[in-house]
């Protein structure tokens, strides 16, 4: 057996540990993987299991005590869904050793405070619930639980602090109950039904703004999108009411009653809810997301109701098992597919709407949304016979109330379905949603079917998608994506710059240099200038138009001969677009060639960012532009306004970056002058240089960082103000003719304001002061205003 | 609390493979290296048909894309069945390790593994017709 561990990759392969001997670490090694898997894979019951483990442990405590309390430490905050078997493993523990029990115990307190600390109020909260179940265990007296409880719940009564702090506290007493309520009513239900009584209070006090920015359908029916506390709150009453019977959570200290009620238990020290400062980040609200009841899965086992708390803990598992396993696709499908109690509930549909509850999830999915696209495919191969069924009547729901999503999760949708459709051969029973085609194309429905379309075409190629749609539907399918040349043939001579266009073309193809090129283009009259001025150098449409679709029309090929060709004439196209109208010219030119192949401009468009002919601010204009207006609800619209934002936050961030880095060195190197001793003349004298050239390159690196946050926070700007005025001029429009304002564009167009904010609003969180008084003032119209004062309330 | 639970907590799809470039300039250790740290991976199974575009659309789901290159028969100069996809950051290549690698791209299960790096030249098949090498890499 290797006495080595595995290498790690960044020291080559050579370890640098020196260990005195490799026995200790293997044993450690051992305890973590005995510790972690215990009851995988095993013959025995899982209760004979954790009585073995309990006794190994037990004789390991003289020489790993410190290991063991921090191995069993980090289960409770990272394996969740395996609660209750830890929780018995130390009640076992404790039992046969009370001191250790105390010590673990302590540990844990130490562990809730640094999660706290660091911002962690996911894990804080499993190590409070695992607390909260050792009741059960006989660890900790059900009284001292009980005073943390209460001393959670009274951050409710702290005035000046964000609604997320008292809510998070709030949270964690009510998602404990369905695992310790019935013990702790048992002992005190005087001190338990005042507690609630002031949960029930702070609940109804609450704002509720940030709601409807989270709910995945605006519409109440058939399932309402529940604010996740008043969610729990309804779940834990109808607890309440009867009498705390909880059957799901599977409990194996139940078997060991009889050793554990021998044991003494401990009492929590006193714990103090931390003080708020600026620095915590507490979890953004969420809406629970539902798309099935009970009367969806037609045959087995019944779906638990919207306000069971077994739904609740089925979810809180399900998507605990996510958590811990997004990274490996297999073990997650395994691990979500062999739920303890799958038999009674019917998993396949809990499965799939947990995964879509994380994907439609707002602001953002927990994790990055191709990872469900992948997981579902795994799923679907493990249980061929019954789950893409039920995907598939999940899709046709969400089909059916496509009228009342959101947009961002309507975008959601269409990317996983076209991504899952291609996996499997676009196989769909497109005939099941032929009622779209009787409708306007601006309507919900076929304008999702066409983008999915779309979506489809890019993954594949324009005749696939003929032969996979019936002949029904070919209104729908997306154009061919081919290039439109102005100048293409002898019909068009008549247009001005078509006899430079066919010279500029044959001078590329011999490889003319750029001054050449550029003398050529001298000849191109420019339409904006009178006949008498001579500047010739202004901003010249025409120009534009002749070499830019040109050189477009010569590399239409693919994306690459593109891409080459702007790289190629880099220079021209720079001197082309110097100002603000020929940057915006150029984009609207881009449009023109590749109007027929949204795939193309999105890509031209990024290259141009990137290669600095275009900046930021002129792509949001031209987007907003008239000329753009038939395209605005338009998915690639968006995937380009996004993807350039993103761009723009990436770049600063990058800057930020070096910055830092720029700091560090310094710092570090006055750190080590103070240290180092010699020849202090010589050293003086270096180190000043040092020092001059690094605080210079601060410097110029603050001035970056300045302008490009500078730069960013106009985008956002010009962003902002071309949807007040759409929406303002749509809104007043209406009134005066006395119609109704929420049409098809109205919804598109207010939800993707909504989204700027979700999708960003880390970034947009620092220009708020200058959004609230340039932009979204108190004369705004209310709809418009809303949207900002939702966005608000997130506190994020 | 620095625990993290090695045990449990694996991320396969991330791993080198065993495949190694030997037309790799450089010793076993640098290749290591730069394969850890690459943003680069080789797309195998494609189709002869698949197109740059759909390459961009699939791999854009795990971040944005840098580059494609498609490979070439060395004789015919045709598309051969495979590419390389580069990344701007690491991570982003990571998850198109978890996520891409293994699903279909043109009807066909596509293959990613780590690439130390595209270099001029390596576009081309190095099979005895022009096309790719078949070998059998696991």
């Amino acid at each position: 057996m290797s006495r080595r561990r595995h290498s790690d990759g960044d020291d080559g392969g050579q370890s640098h540990k020196r260990r005195r001997t490799s026995e200790p670490i293997e044993i450690e090694d051992r305890l973590e993987s005995l510790i972690c898997r215990v009851g995988e894979k095993s013959t025995s019951s899982l209760e004979s299991n954790l009585e073995g483990l309990a006794g190994v442990l037990e004789a390991d405590l003289p020489n790993y005590k410190n290991k063991i309390l921090r191995i069993l430490c980090a289960v409770a905050r990272l394996l969740p869904e395996k609660l209750t078997v830890y929780t018995t493993l130390v009640g076992l523990l404790n039992a046969r050793n009370y001191n250790f029990g105390g010590e673990f115990v302590e540990a844990m307190i130490r562990q809730l405070k640094e999660t706290l600390k660091a911002n962690l109020y996911t894990e804080a909260l499993y190590l409070v619930r695992f607390l909260s179940d050792l009741v059960n265990c006989h660890v900790i007296a059900a009284p001292s639980m009980v005073a943390m409880f209460e001393n959670f719940v009274s951050v409710t009564q702290e005035e000046d602090v964000p609604q997320v702090r008292s809510d998070w506290f709030v949270y964690v007493v009510l998602s404990s109950l369905p695992w310790v309520g019935k013990e702790l009513y048992e002992k005190k239900d005087v001190e338990m039904d005042r507690l609630l009584n002031q949960i029930d209070g702070y609940l109804k006090r609450r704002l509720k703004t940030h709601v409807p920015m989270l709910q995945v359908w605006t519409a109440e029916k058939p399932h309402p999108q529940e604010e996740y506390l008043d969610c729990l709150w309804a779940q834990i009453q109808k607890l309440k009411k009867d009498r705390w019977q909880e059957r799901h959570i599977l409990r194996p200290y139940i078997a060991f009653d009889s050793v554990l009620c021998e044991a003494l238990q401990h009492n929590l020290p006193p714990f103090t809810p931390p003080a708020h400062t600026p620095d915590c980040q507490y979890p953004v609200p969420r809406v629970v997301f539902r798309v099935f009841d009970y009367t969806d899965a037609p045959e087995g086992p019944v779906m638990p109701g919207s306000h069971s708390v077994e739904r609740f803990v089925i979810e809180e598992n399900l998507h605990n098992i996510i958590k811990s396993h997004w990274k490996e696709r297999k073990t997650c499908a395994a691990q979500l597919l062999s739920y303890p109690g799958k038999n009674k509930i019917p998993l396949n549909y809990h499965i799939v709407e947990v995964i879509f509850g994380e994907l439609f999830q707002l602001p953002c999915p927990p994790h990055i949304d191709v990872m469900y696209t992948t997981l579902l495919i795994e799923l679907c191969k493990l249980q061929p016979g019954s789950l893409p069924q039920v995907l598939a009547q999940a899709t046709e729901m969400m089909y059916m109330r496509l009228d009342t999503m959101n947009t961002t999760c309507i975008d959601r949708l269409l990317n996983w379905f076209s991504h899952h459709l291609s996996n499997f051969q676009f196989r769909w029973s497109w005939d099941d949603w032929a009622d779209c085609l009787a409708m306007d194309a601006d309507k919900p429905k076929p304008k999702f079917v066409k983008e999915v379309l779309e979506k489809c075409m890019r993954l594949s190629y324009h005749q696939r998608i003929v032969d996979i749609v019936p002949p029904t539907f070919s209104a729908l399918i997306p154009a061919e994506p081919i290039f439109f040349y102005k100048y293409q043939d002898e019909a068009n001579s008549a247009l001005p710059g078509y006899a430079v266009a066919i010279t500029v073309g044959n001078a590329i193809k011999n490889r003319a240099s750029n001054e050449e090129i550029l003398t050529v283009l001298k000849d191109v009259p420019n339409p904006n200038q009178e006949d008498d001025d001579d500047e010739g150098e202004g901003f010249n449409p025409l120009k534009i138009e002749v070499f830019l679709q040109t050189l477009l029309h010569l590399a239409a090929k693919s994306f690459s001969h593109s891409f080459s060709a702007l790289a190629k004439f880099h220079e021209i196209l720079k001197a082309l677009t110097d100002c603000d109208e020929g940057k915006l010219h150029i984009l609207r030119v881009v449009y023109e060639v590749w109007r027929n192949h949204p795939q193309m401009i999105s890509v031209l468009v990024d290259k141009l960012i990137r290669t600095q002919i275009v900046d930021c601010a002129a792509v949001a204009n031209w987007l907003f532009s008239p000329n753009m207006a038939h395209e605005f609800t338009r998915f690639y619209v968006w995937e380009i306004l996004h993807s350039t934002i993103r761009k723009m936050n990436k770049h600063v961030q990058k800057i930020q970056k070096e910055l830092e880095e720029a700091k560090e060195k310094l710092e570090k190197q006055q750190h080590k002058k103070q240290k180092d001793s010699g020849d202090e003349e010589d050293m003086e004298r270096n180190s000043e240089d040092e020092d001059g050239q690094l605080e210079e390159q601060i410097e110029r690196l603050q001035e970056k960082v300045e302008s490009a946050q500078s730069e960013q926070k106009n985008l956002f700007l010009v962003i902002f103000q071309r949807f007040i005025m759409m929406l303002t001029e749509h809104l007043v429009r209406c009134e005066t003719g006395s119609v109704d304002f929420n049409t098809p564009w109205y919804k598109n167009c207010i939800e993707r304001l909504q989204q700027i904010f979700l999708m960003h609003h880390v970034t947009i969180q620092q220009y708020v002061g200058t959004l609230e008084n340039l932009l979204f003032t108190a004369e705004l119209d209310h709809h418009i205003l809303a949207v900002y004062q939702q966005f608000c309330a997130l506190q994020l | 609390m620095s625990i993290k639970l090695n045990a449990l907590f694996s991320d396969s799809y991330v791993d080198v493979s065993q495949y190694r470039d030997q037309h790799f300039k450089g010793n076993r250790y640098e290749q290591e290296k730069l394969l850890k740290q690459s943003n680069t991976l080789y797309v195998g199974n494609l189709s002869f048909y698949t197109t740059e575009e759909q390459v961009y659309e699939l791999f854009s789901k795990s971040g944005d894309v840098k580059r494609i290159i498609i490979g070439l028969d060395k004789v015919k100069k045709t598309a051969c069945g495979f590419c390389f996809v580069e990344y701007y950051t690491r991570a982003d290549a990571e998850n198109a390790m978890r996520f891409v690698n293994g699903t279909r791209l043109d009807d066909r299960i596509i293959r990613t593994d780590w690439d130390a790096g595209f270099k001029e030249g390596r576009q081309y098949g190095r099979g005895k017709s022009g096309g790719q090498v078949s070998l059998h890499r696991r």
